[in-house]
């Protein structure tokens, strides 16, 4: 039997103007605001908890566990803060969701606020997406007026204000701390842990920092309830999600589907590998997560699962390649990625990603030596685990399991450049002119 | 076909030390005013940073030295501590930058899917390269890194629009308009690409009402729930009748939540921060 699609957040996506007010209170808007303003906190916390929603930016964190983690109120400001700051290569679901439905985001932020006593909340939205910001202006600026949000929220007596920040473009800055920091206006670069933000988040003040689509999926839970919730999904893995299939699949695009559905179902849904192709290998949750092969196309993409065939579900980022691909090409454009964003604060990883990114490079180019496929898998043992945050440790992903799968590949990085295999206008979507094959290869 | 790609330019430019002409009366008035707004959205004053950089750019087209000196008095930082934040992001430009940055996203998905060729193409054809503008002043190019629009591949980002499913022909013509003052419309955003300076002050969070303008999704944003409704799908068949019981639930008896204010009142002093100590700096 195959997966049915469950396209909740994605439900009203093709109406003419989505993004309003007008469209999201057709669509149940700001029911769940209502009803939960009539829960306590903690109810609200087991609601969410019990529902068995994890968190959605790729770690998989159980949300409510997350909010339960804020240490009982001292007087002081408690903060939600939204990670809007999607940039892990091959991830495209927050941006289309904010985009075409923003008040999911602008309901959660107010239903999560009410749930752990915080009344300024953050969405921190990456630089780099100006129409999307625009619209998350727009829909908080509706729901002030609206009284959703600002003082007396339904004549309760909450009072929550909300404030749109643009980021300016630094991968490192959806790491949570990272975030944190950049919010307050410094270089984005991570914290030590402890302290975690629970306890001292931002401003050194309790703050629970969550994924967009996270907090966007509390009001559907609140108004339908964590039994409706969890009765999709798997076991661990409850719920659904929304699955970014891109790359050479025939109609690539945005499936939302419960957590535990396979590639080998997706790829169906998607018309297929493009012209019959091949699948090579694929992400299954952005770059930082190991690759997988047509091997894998059974694995239910859940977190379990995931993990136990050596990846992780991450962000269900699924990056498909076909057999036109050179995955030492990929690689090394993902490792100059990782190179460009470390932060710099420590040493593995800034030293790490810049060692691997000129082995690669050789490899490239057919100039490596016999030793640089052990020295690669060697620098990355001395990344992973050792960095100070989830950045190094992503940038190893790629590398070894593209080694592990593909080592036959970079052995040929020793002595023939990838296009030579790999002519590059047989992966490009579109017709390439002579003339051009011979610049892109020489360049 | 890397070697473009290793070493972006180090800039000769630093905020540091760009100093020139100070703002006339008229533009520091409204800067003041402008960041007065900025910085009132927030518990402490150091968060406006990023905006009020953004907002220098609306002004000078760049990160200039008056900007970062302007910043750090409003902000009470010193200007190494501005320019310390300005360097480490990339929407930051450390020289004057052109009306339109035009972005081709050559991370790995859509570098494969043609993100290389349309770099390569717009780099000869306007003879420049990355992060270089043209000699009207008119198109910064630049290699830009994954922009969340994987399943529109290739990406191109004008002035942060999103320019979809791009050829290197649809790109030429794409810079060709914007060079010529024509009108380009984004596939999914405001009805035209607006200016970098325009851009920066919208990013800076001064709402400039667009957001009802483009459409609310791209076709690959819909294939899913395409699929779904061809189906018949219902959402909510499991869901029993949950809708509209919110009364049913009596109001929390021991919660006051709505008591305290929305007013920050931070309790700890402006600029503490997680794992330090008052003093620490």
């Amino acid at each position: 039997m195959s997966t049915p699609l469950t396209p909740i957040l994605t439900r009203f996506w093709d109406e003419p103007q989505s993004w309003t007010m007008e469209t999201y209170l057709r669509y149940e808007g700001y029911q769940a605001l209502d009803k939960a303003l009539t829960m306590t906190q903690e109810e609200l916390v087991t609601a969410t908890k019990s529902s068995g929603l994890r968190g959605r930016g790729g770690a998989g964190f159980p949300t409510g566990m997350k909010w339960g983690f804020l240490p009982k109120p001292d007087g002081g400001p408690r903060y939600l803060v939204v990670n809007a700051d999607e940039s892990e290569p091959g991830t495209c679901k927050d941006t289309p969701l904010m985009l075409a439905a923003p008040h999911f985001l602008i309901e959660g932020v107010a239903i999560t606020s009410f749930a752990i006593g915080c009344h300024h909340a953050f969405i921190y939205l990456r630089g780099e997406l100006v129409h999307v910001y625009r619209r998350l202006l727009k829909a908080v600026e509706e729901a002030y007026a609206a009284g959703h949000l600002g003082k007396d929220i339904h004549g309760t007596g909450f009072d929550l204000d909300v404030t749109v920040h643009a980021g300016a473009g630094a991968y490192i800055c959806g790491e949570e701390t990272a975030l944190l920091d950049s919010l307050e206006g410094r270089r984005g670069q991570p914290r030590l842990k402890p302290p975690f933000p629970a306890v001292e988040g931002l401003y050194a003040r309790p703050t629970v920092v969550n994924n967009v689509e996270s907090i966007a999926s509390v009001p559907s839970i609140v108004l339908h309830g964590a039994d409706w919730f969890s009765a999709m999904g798997t076991e661990k893995s409850k719920g659904y999600g929304i699955f970014s299939l891109s790359g050479h699949v025939t109609r690539p695009g945005q499936y939302e589907a419960p957590l535990g559905i396979t590639l080998r179902e997706l790829l169906d849904m998607a018309g297929g590998m493009r012209n019959g192709a091949k699948l090579k290998f694929w992400t299954p949750g952005g770059s930082s997560t190991p690759i997988f092969t047509d091997e894998h196309l059974d694995v239910p993409l859940d977190f379990e699962s995931v993990a136990a065939a050596g990846s992780m579900l991450g962000t269900r980022a699924l990056q498909i390649f076909d057999e036109s691909v050179s995955v030492v090409r990929a690689v090394s454009r993902w490792i100059d990625f990782y190179a460009h964003e470390s932060c710099g604060k420590c040493t593995p990883c800034r030293e790490g990603t810049f060692w691997l990114k000129q082995i690669l490079t050789r490899l490239e180019h057919g100039q490596g030596t016999p030793e640089d496929i052990d020295k690669l898998v060697d620098i990355c043992d001395n990344i992973l685990g050792r960095s100070f945050c989830a950045l190094g440790d992503g940038a190893t992903s790629p590398v070894t399991s593209a080694v592990h799968y593909f080592r036959e590949e970079f052995e040929a990085g020793t002595h023939s450049p990838w296009w030579e295999a790999f002519p590059p206008e047989r992966s490009v979507l579109f017709d390439v002119p002579a003339r051009d094959i011979k610049e892109a290869v020489s360049v | 076909m890397t070697d473009a790609h290793v070493e972006a330019p180090f800039h000769e430019l630093t905020p540091l030390h760009a100093s020139e002409t100070p703002y006339d009366e008229e533009t520091l008035r409204s800067l003041h005013a402008d960041a007065d707004l900025v910085v009132a959205r927030y518990p402490q004053k150091r968060s406006a940073l990023l905006p009020l950089l953004h907002l220098i750019q609306s002004v000078d087209g760049y990160v200039t030295g008056r900007g970062v000196s302007f910043c750090a008095q409003k902000l009470e930082l010193t200007d190494a501590e501005v320019s310390g934040v300005a360097t480490f992001y990339t929407q930051y430009k450390r020289h004057p930058n052109g009306e339109y940055t035009v972005g081709v996203c050559t991370n790995t998905l859509c570098a494969v899917m043609g993100g290389d060729l349309i770099f390569d193409t717009l780099s000869e054809y306007l003879g420049i390269g990355h992060d270089e503008t043209t000699p009207d002043g008119k198109v910064t190019l630049e290699r830009v890194e994954c922009n969340a629009a994987c399943d529109y591949a290739p990406v191109v980002m004008a002035n942060w629009e999103f320019i979809d499913n791009q050829t290197p022909a649809s790109a030429t013509q794409l810079v060709d308009d914007l060079r010529a003052g024509k009108e380009v419309r984004p596939t999914r955003g405001a009805a035209r690409v607006c200016s970098f300076k325009h851009v920066s002050r919208v990013l800076a969070g001064f709402n400039d009402g667009l957001a009802d303008e483009g459409v609310g999704a791209g076709g690959p944003s819909l294939e899913g729930l395409r699929l779904a409704k061809a189906d018949g799908f219902d959402p909510y068949a499991s869901s029993g009748e949950i809708r509209g019981d919110s009364d049913a639930e009596s109001p929390a008896d021991d919660m006051a939540p709505g008591l305290a204010g929305s007013t920050d009142t931070p309790a700890n002093p402006a600029d503490s921060k997680a794992g330090e100590k008052a003093g620490d700096k």
